[in-house]
């Protein structure tokens, strides 16, 4: 197929969920990352593609990692990319959201990469102002670049797998999916790509209608979630959760919900280990399938993260790269 | 103003649903009462309002009204209010006591009345918090307070969710007959929710309150009522399994009612799609299945009264995150034309959906109004039943804006509003 016709699919000013993006945009951003991944491996990491545009990362909850994955897409392509913590309660308590985000429009930045605790944050920001928004994770909604990661993560292990494609290929989501903005983006992604998506875990922690609402299967125990499936994708459990009844122990949780070797052998001989981090070893993995490098694909996908915002980066400041 | 003055208000279809009626007839007005109804001989200085092709009704009366007055002036007054109740064609409304103060002693109550008879476009009638400070508590002064004014008591927006209080409650007020009027909501089942459970807010990711926070609550008060014989009233009845509850209770004779808004009748879950926080209220939208048992309760008889639960809120408290944004929604200046979607739709004649915002809630409240009988206060709307129109949030004449309804294409427009004889609005004025 034309890849003209794929760049042509790329043609939205902002990154907000997965919810509406299309089969043909997600493969050629990841034909795009696939390009960036390389200078990403060069002595001199460094192009000056988005030289002169400006990113602001504006991060109302903490995330290390994510900040700096866009950090660095940001510089390798030369772009000036400024950093901002604000502590989440600020936003009750003092200056309100739009108005923080009406000073930094004020500067006049290209895109402003925001994650926020609230549901829907990036939406109201990206109705009210007039930059490019790149959702970098809002509440329980959506996490796109993580979904776009996990899924360049997966289409290089297709071969192995001996797939030509997503179709048909089976994908476990495991844990905690009632708090999981990851898995819901994966959900929406990976069903857009061709893939049968099924979410594990206890009750407590699965949204309501969840089947009609994600069009998934729903497992409450691991074993059977996760028998035969091509990619296991296991969620981090915040430990506050027992305090407000969701679960009575971690004990208990990894005792039904862990991922053990034993368990993972109930999965395809070919299957990878996924988990967006940060572990919560003997939570909800085991240490000794986190890092058994002949499934565990959990530092892949911290690569892939930045070459996957370094395409979204690129298509979302770069207008003639649209068409 | 013209209070003194007689009117014949002239060739209008008269609809009074409280004496059976429904013709072509002349409504005459002599200081401030309705005199007759039908071919009156009328004296000579009597000035005429032309209603032909009108609907000539009695004023609405919505029975759940935030005013926001005293205390949270910059949201809503009295007389902004009860501006927006006069272009809606609302000539009376009942306060809703989560003010601050608090409506729970008797002094706020006059003062309410007092600000209302200066400032007022139409009849406040407050309604008493059930307990000091809303706390859910201390019993408030049932009977000074009724002495001093008040239709009714609610916690509206603080559900008395202590099941002792609540008994205590429906018990005091037995001794004046008073109606208790509960905001049923399960407070420890919303625990931090902010839209409806179901798939809409799975998607979103926002948190979801079960639709048996409601239910569960109103089971709870009726088994009270039980125990009890209080008079029970359920504000903005939302949930299908709430309404078979209330249904129950009915069928039992118990002194058991409830109202809807219009948002939950012809709104769904769906509205909150896209993050608007204008769709954000409490109880919040609910699913396709509940505004179907809504519309079916409404066609029943079970439904008591159409209120609005018009809360007016300031620009800032809406411009923010979803979740992070004030509960409720203005619905004064929309209740009559969405209303008449009940009739355009089939659920209800004109009559049965008049009775709703007239008659019906006037005698649940205890207060003489909604009626064009002689010796009535005359409080009158006059609207063209088929004036199509189209909402917009920036046109309403209170001073709040959050309205659900914006761009809804409307049927139904109030001309003129008179209260106790007076032209209180007056399209195009």
């Amino acid at each position: 197929m034309a890849t003209a016709m794929k760049a042509n699919l790329w043609n939205r000013k902002h990154l907000l969920s997965m919810r509406d993006i299309g089969r043909g945009e997600i493969l050629s951003i990841l034909d795009t990352a696939a390009s960036f991944r390389e200078v990403n491996h060069r002595d001199i990491k460094k192009v000056p593609t988005l030289r002169g545009k400006t990113i602001i990362n504006l991060f109302y909850e903490n995330s290390t990692r994510t900040r700096t994955s866009f950090e660095l897409a940001g510089k390798r392509m030369s772009a000036d990319v400024i950093n901002m913590s604000v502590a989440s309660s600020s936003v009750k308590k003092g200056e309100t959201l739009i108005d923080t985000l009406a000073t930094l429009q004020a500067m006049n930045p290209d895109v402003v990469v925001v994650r926020h605790s609230e549901s829907g944050a990036q939406e109201f920001l990206a109705r009210n102002l007039n930059a490019a928004i790149i959702n970098a994770g809002d509440g329980r909604h959506a996490h796109p670049t993580q979904a776009l990661l996990d899924i360049l993560t997966i289409h290089d292990h297709l071969p192995i797998m001996g797939r030509e494609d997503f179709q048909g290929l089976k994908v476990a989501i495991c844990g905690d999916i009632l708090h999981s903005r990851v898995a819901r983006s994966n959900a929406q992604g990976l069903a857009t790509m061709g893939a049968q998506v099924r979410f594990v875990g206890p009750p407590t922690l699965m949204p309501s209608k969840v089947e009609e609402a994600f069009n998934v299967k729903v497992f409450h125990h691991m074993e059977e979630g996760i028998e035969g499936v091509n990619v296991v994708m296991m969620l981090r459990l915040q430990q506050e959760r027992m305090a407000k009844a969701y679960i009575p122990s971690v004990r208990e949780y990894f005792h039904y919900w862990g991922l053990t070797r034993k368990r993972l052998a109930l999965a395809s001989e070919t299957a990878i280990v996924m988990h967006p981090g940060p572990m919560n070893r003997g939570v909800e993995i085991a240490s000794e399938v986190a890092d058994d490098l002949e499934r565990s694909v959990i530092l892949e996908q911290v690569a892939n993260g930045l070459a996957i915002r370094m395409a979204v980066l690129y298509r979302l400041c770069t207008p003639g790269s649209r068409s | 103003m013209a209070a003194e003055t007689s009117w014949l208000i002239k060739g209008g279809r008269v609809i009074d649903p409280a004496n059976g009626r429904d013709e072509t007839a002349d409504v005459w007005i002599q200081e401030g009462r309705i005199m007759e109804v039908g071919r009156p001989e009328v004296p000579g200085d009597c000035r005429i309002i032309d209603a032909d092709g009108l609907v000539v009704a009695p004023g609405l009366v919505d029975m759940h009204v935030h005013l926001r007055e005293p205390g949270y002036e910059y949201k809503g007054t009295i007389a902004s209010g009860t501006l927006s109740a006069a272009a809606g064609g609302v000539t009376s409304v009942a306060a809703m006591p989560n003010t601050r103060p608090v409506t729970d002693d008797p002094s706020v109550v006059g003062h309410v009345l007092e600000k209302a008879r200066v400032g007022g476009f139409v009849n406040v009638f407050p309604i008493g918090a059930i307990t000091k400070g809303l706390k859910g508590v201390e019993l408030t002064e049932f009977g000074l307070m009724l002495e001093a004014g008040c239709v009714a008591f609610s916690d509206d927006g603080a559900t008395v969710a202590d099941t002792g209080v609540m008994r205590r409650a429906l018990e005091y007020a037995r001794a004046f007959g008073a109606l208790l009027i509960q905001h049923a909501e399960d407070p420890s089942l919303v625990s931090g929710g902010c839209m409806n459970e179901g798939v809409t807010s799975s998607r979103l990711g926002l948190p979801g309150i079960p639709a048996e926070s409601e239910s569960i609550m109103v089971d709870r008060d009726i088994r009270l009522v039980q125990l009890t014989g209080g008079r029970y009233h359920v504000a903005h009845l939302s949930t299908a399994g709430a309404l078979e509850a209330v249904a129950g209770a009915q069928a039992k004779g118990l002194a058991v009612t409830c109202e809807v808004a219009p948002h939950h009748f012809s709104l769904t879950e769906e509205a909150v799609n896209g993050y608007d926080t204008y769709a954000k209220m409490a109880p919040p939208l609910r699913s396709e299945f509940d505004r179907n048992a809504l519309l079916e309760g409404l066609a029943r008889g079970t439904v008591t009264a159409i209120a609005t639960d018009h809360a007016p809120h300031d620009e800032d408290s809406k411009k923010v995150e979803f979740c992070c944004a004030a509960n409720g929604v203005v619905g004064l200046e929309t209740l009559l034309p969405v209303s008449l979607e009940l009739v355009s739709g089939g659920v209800m004649t004109l009559s049965s959906c008049l009775s709703l915002m007239t008659w019906k809630p006037a005698r649940l409240l205890g207060i003489r109004r909604g009626e064009l009988t002689p010796g009535f206060a005359a409080d009158v709307v006059l609207f063209d039943l088929n004036e199509g129109w189209q909402v917009d949030s920036n046109r309403l004449h209170g001073s709040a804006r959050n309205t659900p309804f914006h761009g809804r294409r409307v049927r139904g427009r109030v001309k003129k509003t008179l209260v106790g004889g007076r032209i209180v609005f007056e399209e195009g004025q």
